[in-house]
């Protein structure tokens, strides 16, 4: 396999990651549970039940989010 | 229990929102507490059946932290997703669309709030905010100013509750507008709340003899010195209110009426 890697963002902050990754080893890679999180790509939710076959691309801003406290 | 004590009529009532049937008439807000212990104890004393939650960012930094699923069960209390910190209609509708993939349902509180210190309901950005969630299919629970008719647009555009304010948002001022939520009431037919202000048990019990459906609150119970007590003194409150309202209270009499018979009395 060619040596390619990944920049993208998350959450804002810059990363780089070995590629091809999909959505559900970058959750496993950083350590959330994807059953506990949402994922939205380039503003667009990306449903858990496509997690590993959702590929990640060069530029793509990603948000991870879960639940909180609040009123 | 005393076997002469039937049930009471709280025990048997309930209310409905969106199809989905309570029988607590306390929300509460899961913000502000110490930690996550003291969440779900206060929620368990609240005997709140559904809680508020916010939407944020997971800690890159921190995976391994506790999360609110791990103390608060959505299996065991129904987490409805709020729109806190959202500014715009757009705002809204993303965060609660990461909600709904998140947490699986569609039934949410929308607020929409203008600049400190007031943190006043904006009511045309709340408009515009709602149109944009129930067509994309949410069923939404909205925070509006006392404004009756703002309130009536906000129905008849299809929110499944109506949700004034009693004071701002963590004042703890209790129930400044008794007559503008009771003319709320008389005119909405789906659920009425009243959601921000409450500051202690007495506003709870205030809002619900109004005839309120339910009480949202947070700061009341978290910023209280002993929030698992106040939480268990809220849930009393909204009963009471409730039963009071069910009661009929008496009417007011300019003037006293003895609670004695004013015969049989000794004389000398």
């Amino acid at each position: 396999m060619k040596d390619t890697t990944l920049s993208l963002t998350v959450n804002g902050e810059a990363r780089t990651l070995a590629g091809p990754t999909s959505v559900a080893a970058l959750l496993a890679g950083l350590g959330f549970d994807a059953r506990k999180v949402a994922v939205e790509r380039n503003e667009a939710i990306v449903p858990r039940s496509v997690y590993g076959e959702t590929w990640l691309a060069p530029g793509d801003a990603l948000e991870i989010v879960h639940f909180i406290g609040g009123g | 229990m005393d076997p002469r004590i039937e049930p009471t009529a709280a025990d048997e009532d309930g209310w409905t929102v969106a199809g989905r049937r309570f029988r607590s008439r306390l929300i509460v807000g899961t913000g502000k507490y110490k930690d996550l212990e003291q969440t779900a104890a206060a929620i368990e004393a609240s005997g709140a059946e559904i809680v508020t939650v916010a939407v944020r960012r997971v800690n890159l930094a921190d995976p391994g932290a506790p999360m609110l699923q791990d103390y608060v069960d959505p299996k065991r209390v129904m987490y409805l997703p709020n729109t806190a910190g959202c500014h715009t209609a757009q705002e809204a509708v993303r965060t609660l669309r990461l909600a709904r993939e998140a947490g699986g349902w569609n039934l949410v509180k929308l607020e929409v709030l203008g600049p400190p210190p007031t943190l006043y309901p904006d009511m045309a950005a709340t408009v515009e905010a709602a149109a944009a969630l129930i067509q994309d299919g949410f069923e939404v629970m909205v925070y509006c100013a006392d404004d009756p008719v703002a309130a009536k647009r906000l129905e008849a555009m299809g929110c499944v509750a109506i949700m004034p304010l009693g004071a701002p948002i963590g004042s703890g001022l209790g129930i400044q507008n008794p007559a503008m939520l009771s003319m709320l009431i008389e005119q909405t037919a789906v659920p009425l709340l009243v959601d921000a202000g409450v500051g202690t048990a007495s506003d709870a019990a205030i809002a619900m003899e109004l005839g309120c459906d339910a009480v949202l609150l947070n700061s009341a119970i978290a910023m209280a010195k002993d929030p698992i007590r106040m939480a268990r003194a809220m849930r009393l409150a909204v009963e009471a209110g409730r039963e009071a309202f069910l009661a009929g209270r008496m009417a007011r009499r300019m003037g006293a009426d003895p609670s004695s018979p004013l015969t049989g009395l000794i004389r000398r």
